[in-house]
């Protein structure tokens, strides 16, 4: 269940983690934007090194973000084989048919096998180092601009604040669900494919009743404590900017420079 | 069944910066046919403890003999429906597992999976509808339009028709009104009394001190003590220094003390009490 993406979230307290959402959700963002600005060797070296600057400075271990690259492996390599075969140009070093294995393809197929591990590990640097609900709040921020076009960012907000609070809960129950009835002889890895659907049954009902009760509840509770939408406001959890961002917005725009610098014309 | 616990450690999590361990070298015996009371403060590792009874979860560390069955951490899901037949499990809120169309089709689900034929099974659940105190009405009512005591009541005889060997019951009181909660303690003693084994959680000092012959106390993982509840509640600074309370009878007892009464033992039962008093006045007399 810890593979999941979303509140994969875990406790730790280097600088990354005392750095602002919105600060982490822009310079994430915008890494994956300025990725495509490296277009030789130099400038792919410098967009690793500084990936890796970012993956060393959460003080995590190693491990957890191969776990975030682990289940993507197959999709990187495959479309980096792709990429490797259809390119052409250079020096050809293999034909047969319309496969070819020139030297654009091979430095092409680096080129795109790094660029999709440093999006990977950019991303996992921001989920495993900030909290759901964080991201949450960082977004309703980065949002609000769309107000003026009348978008309901507190209320988009909202759902995606409580969606996420939720999904732990029901990551919970499922489990609880699940063992209450395997305690009552369902079996839910045994039998045929028609089998083990008929099992889901008595898992996906109560979870579903559980999930509807929950929310109603919580509507319930909301409304009697008179929530009545976004506008005017005061938050439990203000953003505040700090010295830390300082470190953030300099290795961004860091980064940037060199990049524009060293990229081939 | 015999129940033995060698060791016994468990983590949840492990190998990640969230590992928590619950349970901490835990080892004990459990007679077959008793009533055993688990106790311990939230948090305990009762629940997690629990669960290792139906091999729902496999100890990390360590060894569990249950009759003729040993669970270690290499022990995995496949065949263990024999255990599950004969030991129950009835979680906190069990009301949460109920999903059948009506109330009789969810208390026979147990006893068709375990073999029974579907008529076979609807005797079962009838019988034990009528045994946790609901009317015959209910039987063809969808189950969640009940009310919460009901439903409850509808959980928990869904897992007794199973009728397993070894019944265990994590708080399946908490929440219900005074007399529901004395109706179901008295439901899981009558099950005892017919040969059943029945592991109880439990908050409630006064049902321990009744019903139970044997005692497990949890704390942080560890099984600080077992024991029976005469020797567990005699120990009145023990269970102060481990934040435990006394059952009613004995704090009325401690009470009468002061005042030129003598108990020579913690009155366990009300009868016992009850006793122990007459006693005393039949001596100023
Ligand atoms: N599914 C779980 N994942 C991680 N930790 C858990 C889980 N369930 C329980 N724990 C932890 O294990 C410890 C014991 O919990 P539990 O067995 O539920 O105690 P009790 O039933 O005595 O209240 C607690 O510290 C709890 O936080
Ligand atoms: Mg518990």
């Amino acid at each position: 269940m810890s593979k999941i993406l979303i509140g994969r979230y875990l406790p730790g307290d280097s600088v990354v983690y005392k750095m602002d959402p919105r600060g982490k959700l822009i310079a994430t963002f915008l890494f994956i934007a300025i990725i495509f600005l490296a277009n030789n060797w130099q400038t792919y070296l410098i967009a690793s090194l500084f990936s890796l600057v970012a993956v060393l400075a959460t003080k995590l271990k190693l491990k957890v973000f191969w776990d975030g690259v682990k289940p993507l492996i197959w999709l990187i390599l495959a479309t980096s084989v792709l990429q490797l075969f259809f390119t052409s140009g250079g020096k050809v070093y293999w034909q047969w048919g319309v496969f070819v294995i020139s030297s654009f393809g091979l430095v092409n197929a680096g080129f795109i096998f790094l660029r999709f591990v440093m999006v990977i590990l950019i991303s996992t640097v921001l989920t495993l180092t900030t909290m759901p609900l964080e991201i949450a709040d960082g977004m309703e921020a980065l949002l609000k601009p769309l107000k003026f076009i009348k978008v309901p960012v507190g209320e988009i907000a909202l759902v995606m604040s409580i969606a996420l609070r939720f999904v732990p809960t029901l990551m919970d129950e499922t489990i609880k669900i699940m063992n209450a009835q395997r305690a009552r002889g369902v079996d839910f890895n045994e039998g045929g494919l028609l089998n083990r659907a008929k099992a889901f049954i008595p898992l996906l009902i109560p979870l579903f009743i559980n999930s509807l009760t929950t929310a109603l509840d919580l509507a319930t509770a909301m409304e009697s404590r008179g929530y009545r939408g976004s506008d005017n406001r005061t938050r439990y959890r203000v953003l505040r900017w700090s010295r830390y961002d300082l470190v953030n917005l300099g290795y961004f725009v860091l980064l940037t420079l060199l990049l524009i610098i060293f990229r081939a014309a | 069944m015999a129940i033995e616990f060698k060791h016994v450690s468990y983590v949840y999590a492990p190998n990640t910066p969230l590992a928590v361990k619950s349970l901490d070298d835990v080892s004990f015996k459990l007679e077959e046919g008793h009533f055993i009371a688990l106790i311990g403060h939230t948090g305990s590792g009762k629940s997690t403890l629990m669960q290792h009874f139906d091999a729902l979860l496999k100890p990390t560390q360590g060894e569990i003999t249950i009759g003729d069955l040993k669970i270690t951490p290499e022990t995995t899901n496949k065949g263990l429906k024999p255990l599950r037949h004969k030991v129950s499990l009835v979680f906190q809120f069990p009301e949460s597992q109920l999903f059948e169309e009506t109330v009789i089709k969810d208390i026979a689900f147990g006893p068709q999976n375990f073999g029974l034929s579907p008529q076979e099974a609807e005797q079962k659940a009838y019988k034990w509808l009528e045994k946790v105190g609901l009317p015959k009405e209910v039987a063809k009512q969808s189950p969640f339009d009940l009310s919460g005591g009901q439903m409850r009541r509808v959980a928990i005889a869904g897992v007794m028709a199973c009728e397993p060997d070894v019944l265990c019951l994590d708080e399946p009181a908490a929440g219900l009104d005074p007399s529901g909660q004395k109706q179901m303690l008295q439901l899981f003693t009558d099950y005892q009394k017919q040969g059943h084994t029945v592991i109880l959680i439990t908050h409630n000092m006064d049902d321990v001190a009744q019903y139970a012959d044997d005692v497990l106390v949890m704390e942080k993982g560890k099984l600080i003590k077992h024991e029976t509840p005469r020797l567990l509640f005699k120990d009145r600074r023990w269970l102060r220094q481990h934040h435990l309370d006394e059952p009613t009878t004995g704090l009325f007892a401690q009470r009468l003390s002061g005042n030129g009464f003598q108990f020579d033992r913690v009155p366990l039962t009300l009868n016992e009490l009850v006793m122990q008093i007459k006693a005393n006045l039949e001596d100023h007399q």
